[in-house]
């Protein structure tokens, strides 16, 4: 507020002025504060537990102490590749397709419906990949866990990828043109390589949303008490893990699955961290 | 893409680059294409100047492309299709009934929803009444009050809201957020408000209010990165006018932001809705799972999400099943149409820009 006209300003609206300063600055402090609660229990109560035999060791049985939870850090990495291996090529070309080829009513539709899968719970989500694949191989699997993941990829991955190549002046394509690079050359040499570091940014941001997702994975990938490499198995998450460990009646249970949050967040807030650090979002390549 | 005339030799090998285009279509068109930087007409007829050879390529390039759309189309039939066909034995059985019959009882096979609809609703509102002065506060806060250097750590911390996992959030609330409301928070409630009857009966930490109070914790991002998105969108002048006028800071904030951007706030505001409804795992360790109706909010309920979660691997017998893929298949509708809304609320705001983080 101008303190020049501070002078004349009535009582009464100065009071709800400070008030209204008063509740923003609360309201943030409000909001931040479950944050670092939750990062500081994190550490606390985690740290205590993470130890080589919990990075190396299956799961004992209850009721037994130690064992750890390197099968669910293991089948973590493993449905999270298929995720990948799924839902990025499949965003990115969405993606590709609704700034390049997608200004109509398809592309419109399309980005609608990329708009709605963003919105779908991830437990109907589940209940899908349940039906379509679950059901018909007629056992869980590492893989379904993965098909589930990557669907809740693509919108992510699609929308970043337009928002960044629609970023790329068109000065670009035309100079490609003009040396007669065909388009196909100058969509992925050129504009998404001019993009790329918004479109990795997205891609990050994808994954670790879906790192930590749990309900899809409930009825596709199963969780697993031993070792599993194999993709047509049920299969151990960190994730799951820390879902049965917190509802369990066993007090070393829930310091594991204290461990195992923190492990997951380091790898999830890691990812986020490393893209914000190396690359600042939004940014064109070379621009 | 049929032109009668190709300019160049059309049996040039592939991958070749073609001589440079002597008859170039107009310039000035390509120039009036770049202000709105999209593929112009004139773009496409400089390309349909190559040689038909390195055009298969592009055809094929296109339909790849193309296709990776169509999947994206395809998986949100699939989605309905599959839901519709498994939850068909329901939808016949029980029609409309399953919607506010209270009975979920899967040895006599009769199923009624009433319960878990109840504990999504009044879940989710709770959330939004707790989350939405908070988040408008932090945006307000970031936008027109606080330092300019304090700006991007605040807004990096409220994403980072965002990234936590949910089942993180439920591990919180299980150990931390619930003996917190049993001991103090719930005590002081039934003391204070406990007249209302919206706060009575045994403390047990886990229930309604602690789902409410951690869903308002995990919406809190969506509609506070909305609310800044639509906010930033007002004009500067419209602020400048505002104080011009006179006005005190709080005043301008009211009547020339607030007001302006009041839509898209709305906007924001049904897409954490959306959110709320669909969370499953944190709402799952905290809610309590009991299918009840109960006026108090200290009382265990029970969402249509978690049953779901909880029941889905268990369920044995096909209409036990369908029920379930039923809860699903209205989950789905409720947050497409709630989803829906709050896009063409924000998009009316933005021009289409602002997307939720994540």
């Amino acid at each position: 507020m101008p303190a020049s006209t501070s002078q004349k300003v009535s009582l009464w609206r100065r009071l709800t002025d400070w008030g209204a300063t008063g509740f923003a600055v609360l309201a943030a402090i409000l909001v931040i504060v479950p944050l670092l609660a939750i990062f500081v229990y994190l550490v606390i109560k985690g740290i205590g537990s993470v130890n080589i035999s919990f990075l190396t060791q299956t799961p004992k049985p209850p009721g037994e102490l130690g064992g750890g939870m390197a099968n669910g850090i293991v089948g973590t990495g493993l449905i999270l590749a298929v995720a990948s291996v799924i839902g990025i090529p499949l965003g990115i070309g969405s993606g590709i397709y609704l700034a390049e080829y997608g200004r109509n009513r398809f592309g419109d539709l399309i980005r609608f419906t990329a708009d709605v899968l963003n919105g779908v719970p991830s437990i109907v989500v589940g209940i899908t990949v349940y039906s379509l694949i679950v059901i018909r191989q007629k056992h869980f699997s590492a893989f379904s866990g993965g098909v589930a993941l990557g669907i809740m990829m693509i919108p992510t991955v699609a929308r970043a990828t337009e928002e960044m190549l629609l970023m790329v002046p068109n000065v670009i394509r035309e100079a490609a043109y003009g040396l007669g690079i065909p388009k196909w050359r100058t969509t992925l040499s050129i504009s998404l390589r001019t993009a790329s570091a918004g479109v990795i940014t997205g891609c990050m941001l994808a994954f670790a949303r879906v790192a930590g997702e749990t309900a899809p994975l409930l009825f596709t990938a199963f969780g697993n008490q031993f070792w599993n490499l194999k993709l047509n198995q049920p299969t151990a998450a960190l994730s799951l893990q820390v879902y049965t460990y917190a509802i369990s009646p066993y007090d070393d249970w829930h310091k594991q699955a204290w461990a195992g949050s923190l492990i997951l967040i380091v790898l999830i807030v890691g990812a986020v961290a490393a893209v914000r650090i190396t690359t600042s979002r939004g940014r064109l390549k070379g621009a | 893409m049929s032109d009668s005339v190709d300019p160049m030799n059309p049996s040039q090998p592939l991958g070749r680059l073609p001589k440079p285009v002597t008859s170039m279509p107009s310039l000035a068109k390509v120039d009036a294409g770049r202000t709105g930087n999209k593929p112009t007409a004139a773009l496409e007829k400089i390309r349909r100047t190559y040689p038909r050879s390195s055009r298969i390529p592009d055809e094929v390039f296109r339909w790849i492309i193309i296709l990776s759309a169509i999947s994206v189309f395809a998986i949100v039939l699939l989605v309905v299709w599959e839901l519709v066909d498994k939850s068909k034995l329901s939808l016949h059985q029980f029609g409309l009934h399953f919607f506010y019959g209270h009975d979920w009882d899967p040895v006599n096979d009769s199923y009624g929803a009433m319960p878990f609809i109840y504990g999504t609703l009044v879940s989710s509102l709770l959330a939004l009444v707790l989350a939405v002065p908070l988040s408008i506060g932090v945006a307000v806060f970031v936008t027109e009050m606080c330092p300019q250097r304090l700006r991007s750590y605040i807004s990096f911390l409220v994403e980072l809201l965002a990234a936590i996992p949910s089942v993180i959030y439920g591990l919180w609330g299980i150990f931390v957020l619930a003996p917190l409301l049993r001991d103090y928070v719930e005590p002081f409630l039934a003391k204070t408000l406990g007249w209302t009857g919206l706060f009575g009966g045994p403390m047990y930490g886990l229930g309604m209010l602690a789902a409410g109070i951690i869903l308002a914790i995990m919406i809190v991002p969506v509609i506070a990165s909305i609310t800044r998105e639509v906010m930033t969108a007002v004009p500067q002048n419209q602020r400048e006018a505002v104080l011009a006028l006179g006005a005190t800071r709080w005043e301008m904030i009211r009547m020339g932001v607030l007001r302006n951007a009041r839509i898209g706030i709305v906007g924001g505001v049904i897409l954490g809705l959306g959110r709320a409804l669909g969370e499953t795992m944190a709402v799952t360790m905290l809610i309590g799972n009991r299918p009840e109706v109960s006026k108090s909010l200290f009382a265990p309920g029970y969402t249509m999400a978690s049953v779901i979660a909880n029941e889905f691997t268990e369920a044995t017998g096909d209409m036990y099943l369908s029920a379930l893929v039923e809860i699903g298949l209205a989950l789905f509708i409720v947050t497409l149409i709630v989803n829906a809304l709050a896009r063409l609320l924000v998009w009316s705001i933005t021009g289409g820009t602002a997307r939720p983080s994540a």
